[in-house]
């Protein structure tokens, strides 16, 4: 599978196994490159089973109703949806498979700081997993509570919710130590000669989003905790019978869970930010801007996690105060947005797949953040708040967002992860479908939910049908742009012709060495250039 | 262009076409932008990239801009917002209950009704509660929505504007019939009004313990009182009736007395009455002694 180079010392990481053969070459690995194609395997079969899920709640949505299964049925399945997908699929997602497999390579390093605490927090989010799914199959039946858990429903129904919450407190660990390994690297491993502001900015987008892992996930493991000790030991936190207060089990809950919507979010714009200036040949504009706005991101968005919680009978100062700094947060996304345009001004621009899933990805960046302005704005919040807008928002951030850019930065990396290039033609085909399938699939519940329909309900009625099967029609449209796009990289990874060390001319370091990278990346000592995306 | 269905519904569209056109522009240009560099700037036309230097006041413009756009939207939201907290004194109070998974409405003189039946041009304050657990009170018909928050009082207000019926719907997910848990405002005339307070009943005084503690657990959600079918049996003549249930898959009769009783509300899955689902209903295994025997004392008397 590798490349034959001129430097005869030059050993695939892939073909280098270390001490163990075969399987236990991976699951002992501390390699920060195996590490990551672990994290990829992994979270892609997740992604998969919550497709399916989805597909599920799509086929029940086709008619009012019971159309494929009944409401406990369906209460279960957007529950489990919304944990495998949240907390499996993208929280770990970019930061775990590109920035374990790129943050190192970017600033020269070697591995990150903490190779064997790396290869721990991979365990942990296995065991992690492998306590959600038992909580699908144990005795007293799959959690029915939504993934936001809410307190009192989430301390009296008599369904799995500790085995499901522990899930979620175990995942949180491996979340906390990456983002605690990420920061150690950037400080300490740095290439001689490389300074902050000479990284690229993938880099940066990581290490902002590694301290909202390493001072947020914490909250979420304290709150699940209470919420474990309230089923078990009838400890009064949330439940008023009990003494405790519901808004306390929503403000711990959100506290950590929409920084986290940035944890998903801050590594997906770093990646754009690598492919734009790679396909325009032209140096990122506003490269200080862009950095900073990550960190701003990250440091204003730990305080907006009221704006889930308008609606709750939270003081009017309290809705007053969210709603002006969730409005602010929105301006360095917006100074993101117009980087990237005015990067492509100018440039000599290379139409290829991962560029067209970067464009993918602004265009629906745009719409969900616009949407979130309704959300944030409280006299639209009291309209659309708890609807199918809040849904098709949602999945416009995270899958139109975090989504495409985890695409983008697979037909990206791909050729350098596994030295083989994929098919162009399938894979614009694949992201045609896709695009088209998406928008069919989420644009509706906004028009929906503008006119009412509640999120959540397993039934509805039949005004809403229409939209409900155009929705129903783009899920399908959607999985079938999924299938052609798995299929023409699995085939490109395995079969693909040999890719060139630098196939789209990039500047950043990972360009420099082979593809596939050797097991310590720089056999010799990388060249740090004082700008990144210097391309004369 | 604005319906008058409700006094709010001015300030929350007009919040909402503000941001929405201003976001749609957005959009068409950002859009419009990408497609003409992509076109313009191919290199397919041969030209090399020219790399352009940052350029401080352009970046500090977009940074101003949208912070005074987004501002601008901040306040137009909160103006729509700030009258939806303030009620006017002269408001008729009605009290909604939620409770899995109906909503239950109490006019003044302690009278309940099922329909949230309300004169036209009339302000009308909502206490909102829950017995149970959260559930949300939205009509979108009205821009309104506020939660119902066990132990945590809360309202919502309005004044109608146009005669006719508007959906009720339930916006916090509570459970199995979420979505089943919807209710009706019908806006009437002042006259239709006063002539239909006459008609309702007065809530009992004091209604058994037993019965409470029914209430209280959201019982009476699928179990009626009148020998409806909902979710489950009926609890009206249940008490000594004799039933056909599913023990571990093998059916046998049983008579239905403290024993079943008490069972089937520990351990519902235990014995099922044949031609109800197994495994809807959750065990209530809070439920004290005496509760249970205040249970089966109300049951034993409801013919």
């Amino acid at each position: 599978m590798s490349n034959v180079s001129a430097n005869s010392e030059y050993v695939s990481y892939l073909d280098h196994h270390g001490k163990y053969k075969g399987i236990m070459s991976w699951i002992m690995a501390t390699d920060h490159k195996r590490i990551a194609l672990l994290y990829m395997y992994s979270i892609m079969t997740f992604f998969i089973i919550g497709v399916v899920l989805g597909i599920m709640m799509k086929l029940e949505m086709l008619t009012p109703g019971e159309t494929i299964m009944k409401a406990k049925m369906y209460n279960s399945v957007f529950t489990l949806h919304g944990i495998l997908m949240i907390f499996m699929v993208v929280i770990p997602g970019l930061s775990a498979v590109f920035g374990n497999f790129f943050l190192p390579i970017h600033i020269g390093a070697k591995d990150v700081s903490f190779p064997k605490l790396n290869r721990f927090s991979w365990w942990i989010f296995v065991v992690g997993s492998i306590m959600a799914v038992l909580s699908q199959v144990l005795k007293d039946g799959p959690p029915d509570t939504g993934w936001t858990f809410y307190a009192p429903y989430s301390t009296t129904t008599s369904s799995n919710v500790i085995m499901a919450t522990a899930a979620a407190f175990v995942l949180g660990f491996s979340s906390i130590l990456t983002g605690l390994n990420f920061i150690v690297t950037i400080h300490q491993l740095r290439a001689p000669g490389m300074k902050f502001f000479n990284m690229p900015l993938f880099p940066w987008a990581l290490y902002a989003t590694a301290w909202i892992q390493l001072l947020a996930t914490p909250v979420i493991g304290i709150t699940l905790l209470m919420l474990i000790a309230e089923r078990a030991f009838h400890i009064g936190f949330f439940d008023p019978a009990l003494g405790g207060d519901p808004l306390l089990f929503q403000h711990l809950f959100w506290i950590y869970s929409h920084p986290a919507v940035y944890v998903m979010m801050l590594p997906a714009m770093g990646v754009i930010t690598e492919i734009i200036p790679t396909f325009c040949q032209r140096q990122i504009y506003g490269y200080k801007a862009v950095a900073v706005s990550s960190l701003a991101i990250a440091g204003v968005g730990f305080l907006v996690w009221g704006h889930h919680m308008y609606t709750s009978g939270m003081s009017d100062t309290a809705r007053w105060f969210f709603s002006l700094l969730t409005f602010i947060v929105a301006v360095p996304s917006a100074i993101k947005v117009f980087n990237w345009i005015t990067t492509m001004y100018k440039g000599s621009i290379d139409v290829k797949p991962p560029f067209l899933y970067a464009l993918a990805f602004i265009f629906l960046f745009i719409i969900g953040g616009t949407t979130g302005l309704l959300l944030g704005s409280v006299a639209t919040n009291v309209q659309v708040h708890d609807t199918a807008f809040v849904v098709a928002h949602f999945h416009y951030i995270i899958f139109g967002g975090m989504g495409f850019a985890f695409f983008a930065a697979i037909h990206y990396w791909l050729p350098k992860m596994y030295g083989r290039m994929y098919d162009f033609k399938m894979a614009n085909i694949g992201l045609v479908i896709n695009f088209i399938g998406f928008n069919l699939l989420y644009f509706p519940q906004f028009v929906i939910g503008i006119q009412g329909m509640p999120r959540r309900y397993f039934d509805y009625p039949a005004k809403f049908q229409p939209a409900q099967l155009v929705s129903s029609i783009g899920g399908f449209i959607l999985v079938t742009g999924l299938i052609i796009m798995i299929y023409t990289l699995v085939k490109g990874a395995r079969k693909g012709a040999p890719a060139p060390a630098n196939p789209w001319r990039g500047s950043t370091l990972e360009w420099q060495i082979p593809s596939p990278p050797s097991v310590e990346n720089f056999d010799e000592e990388p060249v740090i250039k004082e700008n990144p995306y210097d391309y004369k | 262009m604005f319906s008058k269905a409700s006094n709010f519904v001015y300030g929350v569209d007009s919040a909402f076409l503000i941001i929405t056109g201003i976001s749609v522009f957005f959009l068409v240009v950002l859009t419009a932008l990408m497609i003409y560099f992509v076109i313009k700037y191919n290199r397919k036309n041969g030209k090399p990239a020219q790399q352009i230097k940052d350029n401080m006041a352009l970046e500090i413009t977009w940074i101003a801009i949208p912070m005074i756009i987004v501002l601008y939207m901040f306040y137009i939201g909160w103006k729509g917002f700030i009258p939806m907290r303030v009620v006017p004194e002269d408001a008729i109070e009605i009290t909604a209950e939620g409770s899995m998974w109906k909503f239950k409405f109490e006019y003044p003189g302690n009278k309940i009704a099922d329909t949230l039946v309300v004169p036209i041009d009339r302000s009308i304050l909502i206490n909102l509660k829950s017995v149970d657990v959260l559930h949300g009170f939205s009509v979108p018909a009205f821009r309104i929505k506020e939660d119902m928050v066990p132990n945590k009082p809360n309202y919502s207000w309005f004044t109608a504007g146009e005669l006719g019926d508007y959906d009720i719907y339930c916006t916090v997910y509570c459970g199995l019939n979420h979505s089943n848990m919807l209710g009706v405002i019908r806006v009437v005339t002042q006259q239709e009004y006063d002539k239909w307070l006459l008609t309702l009943h007065e809530k009992l005084k004091d209604s058994p313990q037993g019965m409470k503690i029914l209430e209280k657990n959201g019982c009476i959600a699928c179990h009626s009182l009148d020998g409806s079918k909902v979710v489950g049996p009926s609890f009206k003549g249940i008490y000594g009736s004799k039933r056909k249930v599913s023990t571990s898959g093998s059916e046998r009769e049983i008579t239905v007395d403290d024993a079943y009783i008490t069972k089937s509300i520990v351990d519902p899955g235990a014995d099922v009455v044949v031609g109800y689902p197994a495994g809807l209903m959750q065990p209530y295994k809070s439920l004290s002694e005496s509760d249970l025997k205040l249970i089966n004392e109300y049951l034993k008397g409801l013919k």
